[in-house]
């Protein structure tokens, strides 16, 4: 397993939002993480990333205990996320943009002797990821001008280049309307097959078309793991998540 | 975007990063211009001098404010320890050799810099305000306090500076001196500009963008403001033994908040974020402040005051800022 919690859980004063959550992620895995609202989702990928610490249990990157690992080491051992509401940096081009996460994981965003044009490999490295999002034509524009579609895709762009083995994508489609998030998805689904990719999303039939695997999270806690059939049948998934109105 | 254009980067994205931080032909005018005061304006070479000095201290301000984002109001206490550092040099032990006390300046500032920096990155916003504040308050009052060491109120007398690699000597008319100050200036510009145009310059941008998305890109952006804060306090230590060495006087007002606060404003008025913003900045607050305290030395803030509500109102990224979007909107 490439990734593990064991168990975690975490309070908010009274309110528990992550009940006892024991998930394994494995290399090359396409995983969907659903729930209603509040069920916790967000708070779980805070608390993988580090953003939260767990009030108990453990998290594993590659079979080492990472639970008190500051985020920034976290990416750089290769544990990336990227954000239900866009956090790029407006006034950078995307070039740019991903051009310092590549400098960052190379090390070289320390050096203030060498003109940035001097790291040749970092700037084609993130061209080429940039291309291979379809971002090529915009990559010289300031960030804050793109189209809103675009920007998400920046957001996983940044962290394709911290060169992740494992992805959270949380809610990569936030935003976006019905035709333009098949087409992000069809992004994820392109991914490199090595990277693990986690998920949030809400459109069931997205997570169906994409995930091999789909866990449910209800009231901090996992109800379920399984394959997309077997969780559209579950009655209790129907219940609590689905609703009549979807099925 | 142009298909050219496109195929272009295509071609080399690093060579567009490069033709980002070519030198234009604007820069290059604008460093021929400032040798002018020499030829043109020798009535006011004094003036031009604490212009360039200004300028440097400017620069190194807009280096953490412009680029990194941290807003400061205490800058001058490295200014002061640099000047205190080159006068204390020179009167207390009678070292007056001006290269070696530009680089102790800054060094002891830097050392400053350092030390505190790792206070800096701990706070933010209000917080990081209100601490710069206090640490330039606080080294305000020390160096009042040690008045065996600084002079106190009455600063320090009885310093001079030798000649310049042993052969220009600091004439009366402030030839040397500003020649001196711009080539200092210039050689911090040159350091500043390497700074801004690398790989560590980048991830200053970032943080000034989005620091919260830092870590998420496996950045530890907090090394980065300690050395950024670093560099910046050995420029304005640099800036602050200039003034020293060219006026052959210290006193407390190096360390003081209006010197700290007027800084700033010089950036507002230039811009930040953008190096030529300091320059400009501290060209105009300084010319202004010579011409309106000519007409009425008591009321010349109410004119900068006027300035810097109009340019903040009209111009919000400085007067080089609403320059370039003219100059861009005509092209």
């Amino acid at each position: 397993m490439v990734l593990s919690t064991q168990s975690l859980c975490k309070k908010f004063g009274s309110l528990e939002v992550a009940r006892d959550i024991s998930i394994n992620l494995p290399a090359g895995a396409r995983y969907a993480l659903i729930g209603p609202n509040g069920a916790g989702k967000t708070t779980f990928i805070n608390l993988v990333t580090g953003q939260l610490k767990p009030d108990s249990g453990r998290i594993l990157l590659d079979g080492q205990d990472i639970t008190r690992t500051g985020t920034a080491d976290r990416v750089r051992k290769g544990l990336t996320r990227t954000f239900q509401i866009n956090r790029l940096f407006p006034e950078l081009t995307p070039l740019e943009s991903v051009t310092l996460a590549v400098c960052e994981r190379e090390g070289v965003s320390a050096n203030f002797w060498r003109g940035l044009s001097a790291h040749r490999d970092a700037i084609e490295e993130g061209f080429a990821i940039l291309s291979r999002l379809g971002l090529a034509d915009v990559a010289t524009r300031p960030t804050r001008q793109l189209a809103y579609g675009q920007q998400r895709l920046v957001e996983i762009a940044l962290a394709l280049a911290t060169k992740p083995k494992v992805l959270l994508l949380d809610e990569p489609a936030a935003g976006v309307p019905k035709d333009e998030s098949a087409m992000l998805f069809k992004v994820v689904a392109n991914l490199p097959e090595d990277i693990a990719v986690l998920f949030i999303e809400h459109d069931m039939e997205i997570v169906f078309s994409f995930a091999t695997q789909v866990i449910v999270l209800v009231g901090g806690a996992v109800l379920l793991q399984a394959g997309p059939d077997e969780v559209k049948e579950d009655p209790r998934v129907r219940e609590v998540y689905l609703g009549s109105a979807h099925v | 975007m142009t298909h050219n254009q496109t195929s272009a980067i295509v071609e080399s994205p690093a060579r567009w990063i490069r033709s980002r931080n070519r030198w234009t032909i604007f820069e290059i005018l604008f460093w021929i211009a400032t040798l002018a005061p020499l030829y043109f304006f020798p009535a006011y070479l004094n003036l031009a001098s604490q212009v360039a000095i200004t300028a440097l201290f400017a620069l190194s301000v807009d280096l953490v404010l412009g680029y990194a984002g941290i807003i400061t109001l205490g800058h001058a206490m490295f200014f002061g320890l640099g000047a205190f550092t080159a006068g204390i040099l020179s009167s207390r032990y009678g070292w007056g050799e001006p290269i070696s006390g530009l680089l102790l300046g800054g060094m002891v500032a830097a050392l400053a810099g350092y030390v505190t920096s790792f206070l800096i990155v701990r706070v933010q916003h209000l917080a990081l305000i209100m601490v710069t504040l206090g640490l330039g308050l606080l080294t305000f009052e020390l160096a009042n306090s040690l008045r065996w060491l600084t002079g106190g109120t009455d600063g320090l007398t009885g310093i001079s500076t030798w000649k310049i690699f042993g052969y220009f000597r600091f004439d009366l008319w402030g030839y040397t001196s500003y020649a001196y100050s711009l080539a200092v200036l210039f050689l911090g510009f040159l350091i500043c500009r390497l700074v801004v145009s690398s790989s560590f310059g980048l991830a200053l941008r970032g943080i000034r963008e989005n620091v919260q998305r830092m870590p998420a890109i496996g950045s530890d952006y907090k090394w980065h403001l300690r050395k950024v804060y670093t560099i910046s306090a050995a420029i304005a230590g640099i800036a602050g033994a200039l003034l020293t060495q060219t006026t052959n006087t210290v006193t407390l007002e190096v360390l003081s908040f209006q010197r700290s606060a007027d800084v700033v404003v010089m950036l507002i008025l230039g811009g930040t974020g953008r190096l030529y913003g300091a320059i400009i900045g501290a060209v105009i607050f300084l010319v202004a402040k010579d011409q309106l305290a000519g007409i009425n030395p008591q009321y010349w803030f109410l004119w900068i005051g006027i300035l810097l509500m109009a340019v903040v109102l009209f111009m919000p990224k400085g007067i080089l800022g609403g320059l370039s979007r003219l100059i861009r909107r005509e092209d």
